[in-house]
Order: structure tokens, then C-alpha cells, then sequence
């Protein structure tokens, strides 16, 4: 029933396991996870790129240690010479008294500007290192393909982006140089101890392996449950924001019990979660803190007793604990280095899990550019179904879980014409669609543009050459002039305006008070579906492709509108290749070749008037869209056309 | 010809760039939020403070944690003192002293551990545990603010809020009581220090004021500088949220290489503010440690000679070194504190911003709960608007008679969604009435209410799930064969078990791995499982193929029986079907009638009807203004 059970490589629908109690996975993906330690050591490698930062702020590093323990010899010194135990008192004793402050002052000063070159320097290369790791993410996400966004929630990709790049970076500026500190300070200190005084600084140091030990319990523990709180914190996430997204259906069904239901249970298995996490640290913290004290304890009983048989100085003492004073913040924080690794390795296994991926669909090594010449786009008995993530290079040859979406498809279309594309919900028409510009790759047979396989040309020159004008597109928080000339940013405005004007929007868009600069997406207005498959009929027509798919992408729009778009683009689809998907068939009788789709085939193929007169699934269609109702309704359909005169009609 | 080039043009080209200003100033323009404010704020705090009143017990028993903990720490050096002063100085060596000191260092060290462990657990613990009821009482409060709240704020921000605010205060939280602890720590080593030896004391702590003159001087400078990484922050996190909500569409449209450019300079500014407040942050370390050294100096130059005269113990020498090795760490923690009790400040706004927004439908107290109606709808006067002084709908009166449909068509913004709204009392009207089965919608509980009405919306949501839970939604008790009967009846059942898991199938993100009218058809079978006397559909059909959609209006009809429905027609199809058609224009009843009885009168609907038009929705305005303006004519 966790959620951290994830399976490796479920397919992009998987099964429920218990029958649904409102349990929600995350994990579309999965691999094993790696060990931690060479998670962090691929962060460490990253962090060492930098290579004079890192040199200098280690450099900078040891120096602060050392003035760091030059402190408490000046400390011992100090209080011998007040006791005028060495120089027999008097103006010798003031004067060593004055050398020694001046001394520590000395030692302070400079292991606090070090402290500053290696915070600085650490932060630095954190800060650099996130700088690099966002830049790869954002790329990397931007480069795979559909089929893995289609497995992945975005809530999920975002928290990764933005909290994991966070623990990764807070990691390496801080943890990772504090820990070469740590360890500086105790190795340098125990040198100076326990040439100093072997008991002593046996005693002194007594308390390191004991916190190393209990800090590598920790380490472990808390590397697991934070792994675990994050994907709880994901599921969270997914379903907050889904209610919010789904507010109107929640209200509506009221269903407010049990989204509160469903929300409190997620929410509080992550704090019983969280509070572990934080009773597993603070105990772990209190425990080393204690070890120490006790260390403390042991050489202030060892050393006054050495003291009293005048084995040792007041001021050997003095410095002995002063130097464990040092260690206090060090061994204090070991709790906060520790979480900070923990929350790094898992951060960063997250992290490398997407930085790792190659996309599915990339170009080819050495691939040449598309070459458009004739402009004829061709499917060659084209076969497609969805993959495991195991069987990437599958084709489809064991063909045993997996069902072909579409197969056996078969059509030519050229510059100048149209071939129209019918049938059932879930009929295969979108995939069709989606393999053109390699969204997906097909698993049998050739998409072919000129006589080149669309597989062999960069990605970039075949998306360039075709564009798929969706049934629902996004809008990205810009001016609506941004967003029209999304796909041609440095398209001018009376390019832009010829855009919308023939996807039939400008007229609205002037209508606005601040025109073609209102803001639409998140935080802009928000257009009705007809007038956003507008934008999206526009912003498909700048980038002038030489294939062009409607996608279903006129659902929303009015047919008589419709009409006039199609109007408009007629001397724009002159030159290009042109397919539409619809279900009304008005949107795509005139063209010269219809397909009629259903379970992945094409079951009827040709002209309206072969298909109508063929009688078949078409011509039934055909009906259902010009008569609805019948009887009575048809009888009154008929005498308004004829009180209208005719109309904008087919 | 080979492929234009168009997306990889040089920068400069086309709409007028300057050359010399940045790719996110050309394309995006400047759009940085206003973030920041006070460090504190009264009214936060006394907010926040009662979202911890539920636990003042723990709270109060933190507070002891840390001050037995500070005591413990300040006990310390006073006991090395002692056995210094008491056991080891020389010439009064006593083995017997010592030993008691170190009993009574295991045992202030043990009551340390045991504080400290206290301390931290119960803060922690707290601490989470305040920040997930935050987030409860946020979102609880979502539930419930009104749906025009809901409409104009984009969950992003929302989210924001929920997580981003809520874990910023997070770190506060933890830290504010470990601030307190620094506080007390401070003042404790103050008055152990004045006390031991006050002029001693006095000498040493005279380094304090000149951190307090750096710190004012530090203080707006470096404030500026964490606001800015901050708000960079912002811009980088929300351009990444954005990117990956966007993908697809950018993967279409080619964007991924002038929209890398773009998160380039995003992600250079961040890493350049993030620098510079490093900078500030890290200029305080050689000044607090400068003054560590000064002070320690001044222990050892004057309270040495002072040990020399004899006029001070030695112990109390040691015990002013510790002392003043431990001080300046508070201070430096302390520093940090003041950043985050800003940024908490901002997020704590944030937060009760949300909380703060007003809940405009509320149950009366009186509020009957029904259970059986009629199913009949009345609408008596209606005046209602989402902001004041323009009303959507304006004087409007019908009645649905149980059992009857009626269709609701017009022009977009002709206020046909808010009569649906209405009439599940998702606002409240300006004037006149919404009666539901006789009773006045505001004089019924909202949850006995709701349960008379189901509702289709035309953009099919599901949730993460599967199909069957999908369907089922809320009514816990919808056994298996109740979901598939539903999903027979809108002809969802055949596509439901072709699919790999059948009813047990994960949906993926919003329904992902469906098609939009399968989905569609899920969210029918979910309104029919739901089983209410009234079923509104908004538009419900505008995206399923014709196939569907007839299987759908036959569907519909057989659930219509015995049901009163609210139809929002989008399509002509479901228009002919209902028993009485309502032409809205403008927040006003133009037309109702039969789909005959307005073919005869010849208005609007006639004459849009006629042009045939297969929507009534996106009508171009001047089309109606036309049709209109002919009508009234004649």
C-alpha cells in the first residue's frame, strides 16, 4: 500500500492493485535506486569541475582550520602565563599575556576571513552548480519525449526542479565543505592532542567514532524516510492540485467530505512521516551532543587528576577543552550535515533519474536536415503501439501486452492537398496525428516527407516542417501577440495580425482594451475554447510549415466560423500538405481523400461522394450530422432552410 | 526548397528589437511580483499565534526544554571554574572537589542531553505539525470561498501558497525557538559574565556595540540583496513550472531552443543575485569573528593581569574564554534569523491572505435539510453579476416543472452558465429568488442541495485513480455492478473493458491516456451513478463525435425520465430534443418556447437556426447585432 513501492517499468496505463481505495501512485517510473554513494559522488565529481573555486575554498578550508586550533594553545598559553607559573610573574608575564592575546586576535581574524573566502567560494559553486543542474533539467525535460510526459505528473517534475536542485546545491555549498572542515579539525586537532598528551587526547577524541558511528545510522535512516516523505509530499501535491483544478466538479457533487477525506489522509501520512524524520534526527543529535559532553567530562576528570600529580598545566587543560569548544558547533550541525546528505543522495538519485533518460525520440548520429521538395508526406503500412519503457527497441516483435493503437496505415497526401480523417473516440485518429512530427515513433512500417524517412532527418527540421494544430493547446502566461508567435518569436506584428485574421481571431483580439498585449494564461484572461483553437489555428500558421494536421482542432469552433477559417487558409493550404482529423464532417468533406478510422484501421477510404454513395459507416454518419433527430425535427430543419433562402450552408 | 529557417532568425530581426536589450525583456517584458516587506508584522504573528494556541502545551513545554537547556550550557564553564578554583589551582590541589565536579558535570551534561532532545523533538514535531494544519485550514477554506475566487485564481498561484509559503515557514518555525534559546543564551552569558567579575565583564562586552553599527549599516544593503535572489527565485521556479505544463506545446511548436535562451538569462540572474547576497551574508563571518578575537583578547590582557595581581580567580579567566567562545555564536545565528523572519512574514501574508478570503455562501442557521423534492426549478426576478454594477443576468423569471427539459441557449456571456450556477447556489443572487422544489436555495443547507443536483461540465475533469473510482467519486457505497450499470448506460462499458485493466485502470493525469470524449463519457457515467433529481449538463456534448453523441442523447433521455434537466446546448441536436428551449441574450429571456413554436416566431433562434449555425456559443457579435437589429425591425 505505500507509495514507495513503485514498480520499474509499468506501462504507460498500469493496474490497480487493491480495486481503488483512492490510492495514488506517482510513479510512472521507476528504476532501482542507485547507492548513495555514488550519487554523491557524482555531485562531489560535478562540484570539483570547479576546479580553482573548489581548490581555493579547500585551500581556504584548511587555513581556517588550522587558525582554528591555533586558538586554544593560545587560550593554554594565556591562562599559564596569568598564573605566572613560567615566566615567575611580573612584567615577563604581562608581556607574554599581551603576545598571546595578540596572538589569538591574530589567529581569529584570519581563520574568520578564510571562513569567509571558503563559505563564499562553497556557496559560489553551489550557486553555480544549481545554475548548471536547472539549465540540464529544463533542457532535458523540453527534450523527452511525449511518451515519457505522458507517464510522469507534472507536480512531480516541478517539485523536482525546483526542491531537489535545492538539496543538491544546499548540499554541496554547505555540507560538503563543512564536512572537509569537520574532518580537518578533527584530524589536525587530534595531531596536536594527541602529540600534546596521548591519554588526554584519547580522551578528548573519544567521542568521534561513537558520533561517526551513530551518524552513519542516521545517514541511513534518514536518507530512506526522506526519500519516502518526498513522494508523499508529491502525492500531496497531486491532490491538492487536482481538487483545485476540479473545483467546479468537487462543488458541484459536493463533494467536499470527501476531497477533505482524501486530502487528510495523504496529509497525515506525510506529517507522521515528516515528525519521524525529525525525532530520528533529534535523537541522533542529542545523543552526539551527549557523547561529547561526556568526552568533555573524562579530560576534565583525567586532567585534574593529571593536574594534581603535576603531570599537566591548568593552561594544558584549558586548551584541551577549549580546543572541544571548537568542536561543539561542528558536532551540533552534524545532525543538519547529515540531513543535508540524506536529502542530497535522494535529491540527487531523483535528479539524475530525469538527467538520465535519453529521449526516446533523437536524432539519428550525423542526421541530415528535412529537404522539402514536392511536399508529399507518406505512411507506408504504418503500425503503432504504446511501449514499455523496458522494450524501448521492441518494435513490436512479441507484440504479446502490447495492442496496436493503429495499424495497417496507408495514405499519401501531397502540396495543395487534403486528405480528411474520421471515426470513433479513441479510433486511433490523434495518434495518427502525433506520429508525423515524431511525437511518438511508430512501431511498424514508415512515415516518409519527400522520400525520407522522417526517422533519419534532425527533429528540429521535421518539426520546423509540420504543424499539428491541437484540440487543446496551452496558453503561456504572455501577451496574446507572444503567444500567437510562439512558434515564430521574431515574427513582426503585421505577420501576427495576418495570423489571427485568418484563423478568424482578430477581430476579438482588437475588441480587448489593451489589444494584441492582453495577457492571457495563467495569470491573463481567459478565452473560450472556440477563441483558444483560434490562437492555436494562428500560432500553427506562422511558422509556415509544409505539412499541416488539424488535430480535432475546430471542436470548439462554430462551423460556419469554421468555414471562413478554411476560407482564409485556402491560399495558405495552396502550398502545403494538408491532413484534418475531425469528427464533423463538414470540417473535411471537400477533401480529396477521406479515411474512416475505427479500432486502429482504416475501414473505408476515399472521396465524400465515393464514401456516401458507398453507403457505408460514412454515409451513416453522414446522416446522423445532416439529420439529426429526424422525423419532425428533420421537417423543420428543412422548412428553415428553405424560410432562411439558404444559408452559409455546405 | 529546404525548410525556413524562421525560429533560429538571428535576435534583432523582425518586431522592432532592440539589439541591446535581454531575450526576456523582448519577449516576455518585465513582469517581476512585488514579494517583500516588513521583517515583522503584528497581525501575522497574532494569526499565527493562534494556529499554535492548540498546542501551547508542547510550546510551553519547549520554552522549559530550552531554558533548562540554555542553563545547563551557561552551567558548564562555571563548573570548570570551580574545579579550577576549588581543585586544581596550584598549591590547593583537591582530589575530592574535582570529583564532585565532574559528578556534577555528568549530571548537568545528562540534563542537557534530556533538554536538549526535549527542545528539539517537541519544536520540530510542532512545527510540522502547525504547518500541515496551515495548510489544512487553506485548503479546507478552498472548499468553501466562492467559485468566482476559484475561477479568477489560477491554481499555480494557489499551489504556491499551499507548499512554497508553507514551507518557508517551516525553517522559521524550527528556528524561532532555537532563536529564543540563542536569546536567552545571550543574556544568560551577560549576566553570568557581570556577575563573575563585572568590571572584567563590562571591559569585554564593550566589543558588542560595534557589531551593532556594522549591522546597521550591513542591514538595508544586504536585505536588498536577499529580496532580489529571492524574487530571481520566483522567476526561475515559476518559468520552469511553466515550461513543463506547456511541453507539448513547445515541443510543437519548435520553442525549445529560443525558450533554453530564455531560462538561460532567468537562471543567470538567479545565480548572480544568489552571489551577490552571499557576499553580504558572508562579509558578517571575519567581522563576528574579529570581535570573538577582540574580546578574547581583552580576557586574556586585562583579566590576566587581574589573575596576576591575585584581584581574580583563575577558573573565572577560563570560564570568561568559554564564555566568550560560545557568544558570538547566537549573534551569528541571530543574523540569519532576521532574513527569515522577513521571508516568513511575506509567506505568513500570503497564507492568511488566503485564509481571508471571504466564504459568500454560507448555510443559514436555520438551514433545512432536504432529503426529497420535486425536482422543479424556479427562477423569480433573478438580478445577479460577479462584479458590482454588472449584472449577467437581468429580471429573470421561468420555471422548470419536475420532469420537464430545458435547454439554455445563447451567445457566450448571455449568462447561461450562471443560471446553472445558481441554481446550485454556487452564488448567491443580487435580487429575486432561485426556489428548488419550492424551498429558496439560501434557505437549505448547500450539502442537501447539492445532493438534488448532478452536473456535466463540458471540460470532462478526472481525477488520479482509476476508472472505477473515477466514476464512483464520492458515493462511497456505489458497489461494482452500480458503476458498470452506469457506465452500460452512456455506452462507456465496452471501451472501459478494453482497456489493459479494464475498471481498474490508473487513469493517468487528468484522464491523459483518454481520448476527450472517452473521458467525457466517464464523467456521464459519474453524474448518472451520483443518481440526482436534477441533471445539469454545461455544454456537455460540445466535444464527442456524433457516434457518441447519440448514444449519449439516448442515454440521456432514458436518464432524463423522472429527472428535471438543465441542459446548457451547445449542439442543435440536443437543443430539438428538450421540452422547452430558453434563448438567452445578454442576461435577458428573449425567446422560450419549443424548438416548433420558435421556428414559427421567427427570432433569433429562427434566424440562427436557419443560417445554420451548429452551435449557438461562438457566434460572432456582429452576427447577432444583425439578427437582432432584423428582428426588431420587423
Amino acid at each position: 500500500m505505500s507509495t514507495s513501492t513503485a514498480a520499474s517499468g509499468v506501462t504507460p496505463i498500469g493496474r490497480s492493485e487493491t480495486g481503488g481505495d483512492g490510492e495514488i501512485s506517482i510513479h510512472a517510473f521507476r528504476g532501482r535506486p542507485k547507492p548513495d554513494l555514488a550519487i554523491l559522488l557524482r555531485i562531489a565529481r560535478m562540484a570539483l569541475r570547479y576546479r580553482w573555486r573548489m581548490a581555493v575554498a579547500i585551500g581556504a578550508t584548511i587555513a581556517a582550520a588550522i587558525f582554528q586550533l591555533l586558538v586554544p594553545q593560545f587560550v593554554g598559553a594565556a591562562v599559564d602565563h596569568a598564573q605566572g607559573s613560567l615566566t615567575g610573574g611580573g612584567a615577563a608575564a604581562r608581556a607574554a599575556l599581551f603576545v598571546a592575546a595578540l596572538a589569538l586576535l591574530g589567529s581569529s581574524v584570519m581563520r574568520g576571513l578564510f571562513t569567509m573566502v571558503h563559505n563564499y567560494l562553497g556557496e559560489s559553486v553551489g550557486q553555480h552548480l544549481g545554475y548548471e543542474l536547472r539549465l540540464l533539467y529544463y533542457e532535458k525535460l523540453q527534450r523527452l519525449s511525449f511518451s515519457f510526459h505522458d507517464r510522469v505528473q507534472t507536480g512531480d517534475l516541478i517539485t523536482r526542479g525546483m526542491l531537489d536542485i535545492e538539496g543538491v546545491r544546499k548540499f554541496v555549498d554547505s555540507a560538503f565543505l563543512r564536512l572537509i572542515l569537520l574532518i580537518l579539525l578533527v584530524g589536525i586537532g587530534s595531531y596536536i592532542l594527541l602529540g600534546n598528551d596521548l591519554v588526554l587526547g584519547l580522551l578528548a577524541l573519544s567521542f568521534v567514532p561513537f558520533v561517526a558511528w551513530r551518524a552513519i545510522v542516521m545517514r541511513f535512516k534518514l536518507g530512506r524516510s526522506w526519500r519516502m516523505l518526498q513522494d508523499r509530499l508529491s502525492v500531496l501535491t497531486t491532490v491538492m492540485s487536482e481538487n483545485l483544478e476540479g473545483i467546479r466538479i468537487v462543488r458541484a457533487f459536493v463533494a467536499r467530505v470527501h476531497e477533505m477525506d482524501k486530502f487528510r489522509r495523504v496529509s497525515d501520512n506525510a506529517l507522521a512521516l515528516a515528525k519521524q524524520r525529525i525525532t530520528i534526527r533529534m535523537r541522533n543529535t542529542s545523543v552526539m551532543t551527549y557523547a561529547y559532553f561526556c568526552a568533555m567530562g573524562l579530560v576534565l576528570w583525567v586532567g585534574g587528576l593529571k593536574i594534581i600529580d603535576g603531570e599537566i598545566t591548568i593552561g594544558k587543560l584549558a586548551e584541551f577543552l577549549a580546543f572541544m569548544t571548537i568542536l561543539q558547533m561542528p558536532v551540533r550541525h552534524t545532525g543538519m550535515m547529515i540531513n543535508g546528505i540524506a536529502r542530497a543522495s535522494a535529491s540527487g538519485a531523483r535528479l539524475f533519474e530525469i538527467l538520465d533518460l535519453e529521449p526516446e525520440i533523437r536524432d539519428k548520429p550525423g542526421a541530415p536536415e528535412l529537404e522539402i521538395r514536392d511536399g508529399v508526406l507518406r505512411f507506408d503500412d504504418v503500425r503503432f503501439a504504446y511501449q514499455d519503457e523496458s522494450g524501448q527497441d521492441g518494435s513490436g516483435q512479441d507484440g504479446s501486452g502490447k495492442r496496436d493503437i493503429v495499424s495497417g496505415i496507408s495514405f499519401e497526401v501531397r502540396r495543395g492537398r487534403t486528405v480528411g480523417i474520421v471515426g470513433p473516440p479513441g479510433s486511433g485518429k490523434s495518434t495518427i496525428a502525433h506520429l508525423i512530427p515524431r511525437f511518438y515513433d511508430v512501431t511498424g512500417g514508415a512515415i516518409t516527407i519527400d522520400g525520407q524517412d522522417i526517422r533519419d532527418v534532425t527533429l528540429e527540421s521535421l518539426r520546423r516542417a509540420v504543424g499539428v494544430v491541437q484540440q487543446d493547446t496551452f496558453m503561456f502566461t504572455a501577451p496574446i501577440e507572444r503567444n500567437v508567435a510562439y512558434g515564430d518569436p521574431w515574427a513582426n506584428r503585421d505577420r501576427i495580425a495576418g495570423a489571427t485574421e485568418s484563423a478568424q481571431l482578430h477581430d476579438y483580439v482588437v475588441s480587448l482594451p489593451l489589444g494584441y498585449e492582453t495577457l492571457v494564461g495563467e495569470r491573463g484572461i481567459s478565452l473560450s475554447g472556440g477563441q483558444r483553437q483560434r490562437l492555436s489555428i494562428a500560432r500553427s500558421l506562422l511558422p509556415t510549415p509544409s505539412v499541416l494536421v488539424f488535430d480535432d482542432s475546430t471542436a470548439a469552433i462554430d462551423a460556419a466560423t469554421e468555414q471562413r477559417i478554411r476560407a482564409a487558409l485556402r491560399e495558405a493550404t495552396e502550398n502545403r500538405a494538408t491532413i484534418i482529423i475531425s469528427h464533423r464532417l463538414s470540417s473535411l468533406m471537400h477533401a480529396e481523400e477521406i479515411l474512416f478510422i475505427d479500432g486502429g484501421r482504416i475501414v473505408e477510404r476515399g472521396s465524400h461522394g465515393e464514401l456516401v454513395a458507398a453507403g457505408g459507416r460514412y454515409r451513416a454518419l453522414y446522416d446522423l450530422q445532416t439529420n439529426p433527430g429526424g422525423g419532425a425535427a428533420a421537417e423543420a430543419s428543412r422548412r428553415a432552410r428553405e424560410g432562411a433562402g439558404g444559408g452559409l450552408g455546405s | 526548397m529546404t525548410v525556413s529557417t524562421a525560429t533560429t532568425a538571428p535576435p534583432g530581426l523582425g518586431n522592432g528589437r532592440p539589439g541591446d536589450r535581454r531575450l526576456v525583456t523582448a519577449l516576455e517584458g518585465d513582469r517581476d511580483e512585488q514579494i517583500f516587506g516588513a521583517a515583522f508584522d503584528g497581525g501575522v504573528i497574532r494569526r499565527f499565534l493562534g494556529f499554535l494556541r492548540p498546542y501551547h502545551r508542547h510550546l510551553l513545554a519547549a520554552i522549559v526544554a530550552v531554558l533548562v537547556f540554555v542553563l545547563t550550557q551557561l552551567a558548564i564553564p562555571l563548573i570548570i571554574r570551580y574545579a579550577i578554583d576549588n581543585a586544581l589551582v596550584q598549591g590547593a590541589t583537591d582530589r575530592a572537589f574535582l570529583e564532585l565536579a565532574v559528578v556534577a558535570f555528568l549530571l548537568v551534561i545528562s540534563v542537557n542531553a534530556a533538554a536538549n532532545f526535549c527542545q528539539l523533538a517537541i519544536v520540530g514535531r510542532t512545527a510540522e505539525q502547525v504547518l500541515f494544519d496551515l495548510r489544512q485550514a487553506m485548503y479546507a477554506h478552498l472548499q468553501r470561498v466562492s467559485l468566482s475566487f476559484m475561477d479568477q485564481t489560477e491554481v499555480g498561484r494557489l499551489m504556491a501558497r499551499l507548499q512554497g509559503d508553507v514551507d518557508a515557514l517551516q525553517e522559521f518555525l524550527e528556528s524561532t525557538i532555537s532563536a529564543i534559546g540563542d536569546l536567552v543564551l545571550l543574556l544568560g552569558i551577560i549576566v553570568v559574565l557581570l556577575s563573575l567579575d563585572w568590571q572584567l565583564g563590562l571591559f569585554t562586552l564593550s566589543v558588542v556595540p560595534i557589531l551593532f553599527v556594522v549591522r546597521i549599516v550591513w542591514l538595508p544593503h544586504a536585505r536588498r540583496a536577499f529580496m532580489r535572489a529571492r524574487q530571481t527565485s520566483s522567476v526561475v521556479n515559476g518559468a520552469l513550472a511553466e515550461n513543463i505544463n506547456g511541453v507539448r506545446t513547445v515541443q510543437e511548436m519548435n520553442r525549445e531552443r529560443v525558450n533554453f535562451d530564455l531560462f538561460e538569462e532567468k537562471a543567470g540572474d538567479n545565480l548572480r543575485s544568489h552571489l551577490r547576497a552571499s557576499k553580504f551574508a558572508q562579509i558578517m563571518v571575519p567581522m563576528v569573528d574579529c570581535l570573538t578575537g577582540a574580546a578574547m583578547a581583552i580576557v586574556i590582557i586585562v583579566g590576566g593581569n587581574l589573575v596576576l595581581r591575585e584581584a581574580l580567580d583563575l577558573g573565572v579567566m577560563v570560564a570568561f574564554i568559554f564564555y566568550v567562545q560560545r557568544f558570538f555564536d547566537p549573534i551569528r545565528s541571530l543574523t540569519l534569523q532576521h532574513t527569515m523572519m522577513q521571508r516568513a512574514m511575506v509567506s505568513g501574508r500570503r497564507i492568511f491572505e488566503v485564509l481571508d478570503v471571504p466564504i459568500q455562501v454560507r448555510d443559514k442557521a436555520d438551514a433545512l435539510e432536504i432529503t426529497d423534492t420535486d425536482g422543479s426549478i424556479e427562477f423569480r426576478n433573478v438580478t445577479f453579476g460577479y462584479l458590482p454594477g454588472q449584472p449577467v443576468l437581468k429580471d429573470i423569471s421561468f420555471r422548470v416543472e419536475p420532469g420537464e427539459t430545458i435547454a439554455l441557449v445563447g451567445p457566450t456571456g448571455s449568462g447561461k452558465t450562471s443560471i446553472t450556477a445558481l441554481a446550485h447556489r454556487f452564488y448567491d443572487v443580487w435580487e429575486g429568488q432561485v426556489l428548488l422544489g419550492g424551498h429558496d436555495v439560501r434557505d437549505v443547507t448547500q450539502d442537501s442541495l447539492g445532493r438534488q443536483i448532478s452536473m456535466v461540465l463540458q471540460e470532462p475533469f478526472l481525477f488520479s485513480g482509476t476508472v472505477y473510482d473515477n466514476i464512483k467519486y464520492c458515493k462511497a457505497d456505489a458497489g461494482h455492478g452500480e458503476v458498470e450499470a452506469a457506465a452500460r448506460v452512456v455506452g462507456a462499458h465496452d471501451f472501459i473493458t478494453a482497456l489493459p485493466g479494464g475498471y481498474h485502470t490508473m487513469l493517468q493525469q487528468r484522464g491523459g491516456n483518454l481520448s476527450i470524449g472517452q473521458r467525457q463519457l466517464i464523467s456521464f457515467a459519474r453524474a448518472i451513478v451520483a443518481d440526482r433529481k436534477i441533471l445539469v449538463l454545461d455544454e456537455a456534448t460540445a466535444s464527442i463525435d456524433s457516434y457518441t453523441e447519440m448514444r449519449i442523447q439516448k442515454a440521456l433521455a432514458r436518464l432524463l425520465e423522472g429527472r428535471t434537466g438543465m441542459v446548457i446546448a451547445h449542439r442543435l441536436a440536443t437543443v430539438r430534443g428538450a421540452d422547452r428551449i430558453i434563448v438567452l441574450q445578454d442576461g435577458r429571456i428573449i425567446e422560450t418556447g419549443t424548438h416548433d413554436e420558435l421556428m414559427d416566431r421567427r427570432g433569433l433562434y429562427f434566424r440562427l437556426y436557419s443560417m445554420n449555425y451548429a452551435s449557438f456559443d461562438d457566434i460572432p457579435d456582429e452576427l447577432i447585432r444583425e439578427v437582432l437589429g432584423a428582428g426588431s425591425s420587423t
